[in-house]
């Protein structure tokens, strides 16, 4: 039995600790917003946050996880009112979507930690998380729209 | 306004165009039959018995439901072919929901003859039907208004899902004139509207997938959810044509979880109870292939094989004038070989289907471009009729002409039937980057003549590669050509007196299919490249050849002329970088891009993109930025780092690492600009690919001085 927190509810697993924790969240969770893309951390499609860290789901076994945080996109906030939501909604970002939420809860563990980044944060943070449609122009133009928003709620 | 008289211009003597009815609870649904006129030679009527639910359907409390046939694969279509209906609907834009369409004849696409989402199609095809269909359902609805307060229909209009009246402050909302309505007699005319009076269609409008796609709840193939789902990896020969000799499956049964393992059509099967333990599984399956003939094929067998199809006649795609005699007189002669790899699809969802198989009939939940063919091939399999398979489409994790093959799906259901349960098939990203439908590889020989003067007289093309018709769609391969081939080759605007293109079919056992933009997608960078290489010749300016070249040609010379003007072509650039041109019909849209490039540490990087489209009148402008960004992302990819090879029979790449996509690091800024025109919408999803690749590597060739006459370009 393993003991976590997964979108702020604390959960008790009778599953194979080995297994990574991309699959404990789509097979036995039924959380289907983290995805599937490589397998072996080459993508980012399975990003979701451990203790606010973005991490790979799909190379993270669940073992590693025990009694820690885990946040999904299901988990990132109730209503899609996150600054990043909200921005990647006014600029249509996603088209096919699949990646989509890899590429916001990545952009999501930059904000938490630099609250303005430069062009070169966000391709540094950016980088490992793959886009087959090509939406890095407005992946990036939402990541500063919502830091604007972001720090203009802060003030 | 412009009557469309619906027997004449749509329904071509049907009387069953259209079909209304009453829906449960008092609603009203409408049914349309389009005709079809295929590329593929694949037609079949859309003659099926006319479901009521085709494609609107109004409730009684003012819901407003339509349907939408074109998979949704980040294109747009979700969004754009319900303003198709909506707009002459004149119903609630912020109230509509959409629903994905069945499988069904009624939702043929026109242009195709099947339900297939391909060929930047889906808005050419459904333009003038759907909104004919919106509009039909309108006059339907001021009919029973006009009925219930005994006025002339030509008195009231619709707006914004009610009936007015124009002499009165009457009015009546829809969903109050749906049990009326579904009583007339359906309309044998109606008005569409002219550009000028379009409200919807050419605005720009959020996309109604987008707030799915940004808290997880976008429902993928993948995340099909049923009881008792299980989940099948299988292990596939990883030779083309290889068989399977015998396999142990004592190692994959140890493993806790996995149920079953069957030897299926396309190999071994892992079946468990959650894909971690089913892909465990399938590791440790030991497997005997047989692999056959192929098990010693490499790359350079394939290339010496384009070389010896090369030399030999090919069948002409287009002849002009007289080649020979243009060669033989030249005042100079340019020769050049160039050549493309195979290219994988690489859709970020892998591929996947779940089936269902039960007494009463088939279910499949798949993210699909093809639900004709996916109900054709359940059932081949099951050897129920079509009507006893039901198929969801879910949204597509990428397409690219992938998700228009069936061989996932046939996975699927074969495990379905076999086990009883509904089954899940998961192809790993090496399993996918293994077994696709390649872009096929081709060898190309290209001469130019010059005349004394320095015009070009002369233009011969000769292309060796293997044929995707001939497996997709073989009515489609006519007197040995293989259109898809030669598409981006045969139809260059450029006035040149004598011209030539051939094609040889060289069918090797890679398998090949349709690669966004297809024949285009390699044909726009050998002849783009080679005319650069041409004007070079010449001493000649890339754009004022190609402005010359194609005077007589409107629309690829208004793109021309506005991406070069935008791009500031001829004006000064940084130490160390340089500008390409090229310019590319496709899909019926015209497309010019200019890139501007330097190279850094021996290495080509992309500053700027200059995007100039005309793809006729525009449905959503934000989608048709978004589809160049799309477009000139995934030419530039298999520009700079797309290769699949051959070795001892296998594909080499199996992940990302050795099949490598761009990165937001290597982004360039995209500037796109939209050609105003009220011409019929051309495609969308597709014309953007072409022209990067050449506009790329003619910058490069600025550069070094060196054409690059190879993909992806390796200094």
């Amino acid at each position: 039995m393993i003991s976590l927190t997964i979108n702020g509810e604390a959960r008790q697993l009778d599953v194979d600790p080995a297994t990574p924790l991309l699959w404990v969240l789509r097979d036995t969770l039924g959380l289907t917003g983290t995805k599937y893309g490589c397998g072996v951390a080459l993508c980012g499609s399975c990003t979701v946050h451990v203790d606010g860290q973005a991490v790979r789901a799909c190379i993270t076994p669940l073992s590693t996880v025990a009694g820690k945080a885990v946040t999904t996109i299901e988990g990132l906030s109730k209503d899609s009112s996150h600054p990043l939501q909200r921005a990647w909604v006014a600029l249509d970002v996603p088209q096919c979507g699949y990646c989509q939420s890899g590429q916001i809860m990545q952009a999501a563990a930059l904000l938490a930690k630099n609250a303005s980044p430069t062009d070169a944060d966000i391709d540094e943070a950016m980088a490992g998380v793959l886009c087959r449609c090509g939406t890095y122009s407005r992946v990036r133009k939402a990541i500063k729209q919502a830091a604007v928003a972001k720090n203009g709620d802060a003030k | 306004m412009s009557t469309v008289k619906i027997p004449e211009q749509i329904n071509e003597g049907r009387r069953d165009f259209i079909k209304v009815s009453a829906a449960v609870g008092g609603g009203l649904l409408i049914g349309f039959h389009f005709p079809t006129l295929t590329r593929f030679g694949s037609a079949e009527a859309a003659d099926a018995e006319l479901k009521p639910n085709a494609w609107i359907r109004i409730g009684t409390d003012d819901s407003v439901t339509l349907t939408c046939a074109s998979s949704e694969m980040g294109q747009g279509v979700y969004t754009a072919i319900p303003m198709l209906l909506a707009e002459e609907l004149e119903c609630d834009w912020s109230r509509i929901k959409v629903e994905m369409a069945p499988a069904d004849k009624a939702y043929t696409n026109p242009l195709i003859g099947q339900q297939l989402t391909g060929g930047s199609t889906a808005v050419r095809a459904f333009w003038t039907p759907l909104r004919t269909a919106g509009a039909s359902a309108r006059e339907l609805l001021i009919s029973a208004a006009a009925q219930t307060w005994k006025v002339k229909p030509a008195d009231c209009r619709a707006d914004n899902g009610m009936v007015l009246h124009k002499g009165s402050e009457r009015r009546m909302r829809y969903g109050e004139l749906v049990a009326t309505a579904a009583k007339l007699p359906v309309p044998q005319a109606v008005f569409l509207k002219d550009s000028n009076e379009f409200k919807l269609i050419g605005k720009p409008t959020p996309r109604l997938d987008t707030p799915l796609k940004v808290n997880g709840s976008a429902k993928f193939g993948l995340d099909v959810q049923l009881p008792g789902l299980l989940t099948a990896v299988v292990a596939r020969c990883p030779v083309p044509g290889g068989k399977l000799k015998s396999f142990d499956a004592a190692p994959a049964k140890a493993v806790k979880g996995v149920r079953e393992v069957l030897a299926i059509h396309s190999g071994v099967a892992v079946v468990a109870d959650s894909f971690w333990a089913a892909k465990q599984g399938r590791d440790a399956l030991v497997i005997q292939w047989d692999e056959g003939a192929n098990a010693k094929l490499d790359s350079a067998a394939i290339r010496a094989g384009l070389e010896r199809a090369l030399k030999k006649k090919g069948v002409v795609a287009r002849t002009e004038g007289d080649v020979g005699k243009a060669l033989k007189g030249a005042a100079k002669k340019i020769e050049a070989v160039y050549e493309v790899p195979y290219l994988a699809h690489a859709c970020m969802e892998p591929m996947n289907c779940t089936a269902r198989v039960t007494a009463e009939g088939c279910e499949l939940w798949v993210g699909t471009q093809g639900q004709t063919g996916a109900q054709f091939v359940a059932g081949k399999i099951t050897g129920l009729p079509p009507e006893k398979i039901k198929v969801n489409t879910l949204f597509l994790g990428g397409g690219f002409g992938r998700r228009a093959e069936q061989d996932f799906v046939a996975e699927a259901v074969e495990l379905a039937m076999r086990t009883k349960q509904p089954v899940r098939v998961v192809w790993t990203r090496e399993d996918d980057m293994r077994h696709d439908q390649y872009r096929p590889a081709t060898l190309n020989r290209l001469t130019a003549a010059l005349d004394k003067q320095g015009n070009i007289s002369g233009w011969q093309h000769a292309i060796a590669g293997p044929s995707i018709m001939t497996r997709v769609f073989p009515n489609a391969v006519k007197n040995g050509l293989d259109n898809t081939s030669v598409e981006g080759a045969a139809n260059l605007a450029y006035a040149i007196p004598n011209m030539q293109v051939s094609w040889v079919m060289e069918n090797g056992v890679v398998p090949v299919g349709f690669w966004r933009s297809v024949g285009s997608s390699q044909n726009a960078f050998i002849t783009e490249c080679f005319l650069d290489e041409v004007a070079v010749a010449a001493g000649k300016d890339p754009f004022d050849l190609r402005r010359a070249l194609l005077a007589m040609h409107p629309r690829p010379l208004g793109v021309l002329e506005l991406a070069a003007q935008k791009a500031g072509w001829g004006t000064p650039l940084p130490p160390g970088r340089a500008r390409g041109i090229a310019v590319a019909e496709s899909f019926g849209s015209y497309c010019a891009q200019v890139a501007e490039v330097s190279l850094e540490r021996g290495r080509v990087r992309v500053h700027r993109v200059v995007c100039a489209i005309d793809c006729g009148t525009v449905v959503n402008p934000d989608t048709v930025v978004a589809q160049m960004e799309s477009g000139i992302v995934y030419g530039l990819t298999a520009a700079l780092k797309g290769e699949i090879t051959i070795k001892n029979g296998r594909v080499e790449q199996g992940n990302f690492n050795d099949y490598p996509l761009l990165r937001i690091d290597e982004m360039p800024e995209i500037d796109v600009h939209i050609v105003r025109s009220i011409e019929a919408p051309g495609g969308v999803g597709e014309p953007g690919t072409p022209p990067i690749a050449p506009a790329v590597v003619n910058a490069v060739y600025v550069l070094t001085g060196k054409p690059v006459r190879k993909l992806p370009i390796r200094l």
